[in-house]
């Protein structure tokens, strides 16, 4: 029973009016969520935790580093997912969203190598250096550019997007890379500290921070893509009477 | 699933899975231009030629390191607890630089088997740790280099604190 209804919800999420109200209502939740979980990571990061016994006060970087690194590569899986459902089941609700994943995924890659550098200067002593992680992540982000001006590059929207969605696959491959990369090769990077499975090589009192922050840069990457899913779905229908009718009110054809 | 969604499924795996290999295969034949680093012991085997730009990945050996008082000339030994190879460097080391840290030297191997570098860079490692529970680290003697404990390791977690 509960499942069946949960199955018609999600079919109606491919009818755009439907898909409008649902990211309409969902979003500020996650906003306020990230909002909340932001302030109480941050205030940790900055006031609560202990300095490392290495690198003192400059390990407070990565509370914002690490998630934002995190979330790069979860936010291309996820786009990934929703481009696979595009191209198979051509649902024009998830072309959308994983269209507007890639700006967002682009943006936290981008902090993800504007933090690490300047985390990198003082501790490493260098700003780059072309190491098997640091050049894989910089792939990441030519990846979500790529994919955003091949989207971009075609007058008919979701012919663009089925074509990106292709280049979304192709460029899932950059993943597992960016993962292993400190594994598979030496690298300046060191390697991965936190485990799901086993001990993380991180003492428990500096944990907090990270754990709010990764959830908050989660929220906020679900509420940018339902905002910007909203708005891209009003641009493309602008001549459509459902957006007329949300936007005027009834009445108007 | 219609077969048209099947078979588009099948065409999208088919893709991912070609890709996957063809990456995989070109990863596998770059594998020592993407290393960043080589160890001692791959030095000592005689693998480089001198004069070829190296990076040198190892330990900072411990009670190796010796500095110019009048420059910034420093003198240490890199190891991988195999093999020591002598680093020179004439420069500004890293914060993080000191016995049994994690460093990468960027230079040239000299005709005496010495490292000439001309770039330092400490590597971080994986641990992160409050300071007093380093201390007490310390002071129950966790520390060592290949076996060989560090003398100043306890004076460095202070000044570090």
């Amino acid at each position: 029973m509960i499942w069946k209804s949960i199955k018609v919800g999600f079919h109606r999420l491919g009818s755009p009016p439907t898909f409008y109200r649902f990211c309409l209502l969902l979003s500020p939740w996650l906003w306020a969520g990230f909002a909340i979980c932001t302030i109480i990571g941050l205030y940790y990061a900055f006031y609560v935790v202990p300095p490392d016994y290495q690198q003192s006060d400059t390990v407070r970087i990565l509370y914002i580093h690490v998630p934002a690194a995190w979330q790069a590569m979860a936010g291309y899986v996820v786009m990934a997912i929703l481009a696979m459902i595009a191209l198979v089941w051509r649902i024009r609700t998830t072309e959308i969203m994983a269209m507007m994943c890639a700006p967002i995924g682009a943006a936290f890659t981008l902090i993800c190598l504007a933090t690490g550098s300047i985390w990198g200067r003082p501790m490493w002593g260098t700003w780059w250096e072309w190491d098997a992680r640091l050049t894989s992540m910089l792939v990441l982000l030519f990846i979500y550019l790529g994919i955003m001006g091949l989207y971009a590059a075609f007058e008919d929207r979701r012919k663009g997007a089925r074509v990106a969605c292709i280049l979304v696959l192709v460029g899932l491959v950059n993943i597992p890379i960016i993962h292993f990369s400190v594994e598979w090769w030496t690298t300046l990077h060191q390697g991965k500290t936190i485990r799901i499975f086993g001990e993380s090589s991180m003492h428990y009192s500096m944990m907090p921070p990270l754990i709010w922050m990764t959830i908050a840069v989660k929220l906020m990457f679900g509420a940018a893509l339902l905002d910007r899913s909203r708005n891209e779905l009003l641009s493309q229908d602008r001549r459509k009477g459902w957006v007329a009718k949300k936007l005027l009110g009834k009445g108007v054809k | 699933m219609t077969p048209t969604r099947k078979k588009r499924l099948a065409v999208i795996g088919l893709m991912v899975l070609g890709v996957s290999t063809a990456t995989a295969i070109a990863l596998v034949a770059l594998n020592d231009n993407i290393r960043f680093s080589i160890g001692p012991s791959e030095i000592v085997a005689g693998d480089f030629p001198e004069g070829r730009q190296l990076r040198l990945g190892g330990l900072v050996a411990a009670g190796s390191v010796s500095r110019d008082p009048t420059s910034l000339l420093v003198t240490f030994d890199v190891t991988d607890c195999i093999h020591d190879i002598t680093v020179n460097f004439n420069g500004i080391l890293p914060d993080l630089f000191r016995e049994g840290q994690g460093v990468i030297a960027h230079g040239t191997l000299d005709a005496n088997g010495m490292f000439q570098a001309h770039e330092v860079l400490a590597r971080h490692d994986e641990t992160y740790m409050p300071p007093e529970v380093a201390r007490a680290m310390a002071l129950a003697g966790g520390n060592e280099v290949c076996g060989e404990p560090i003398e100043d390791h306890i004076a460095s977690v202070e000044a570090g604190y």
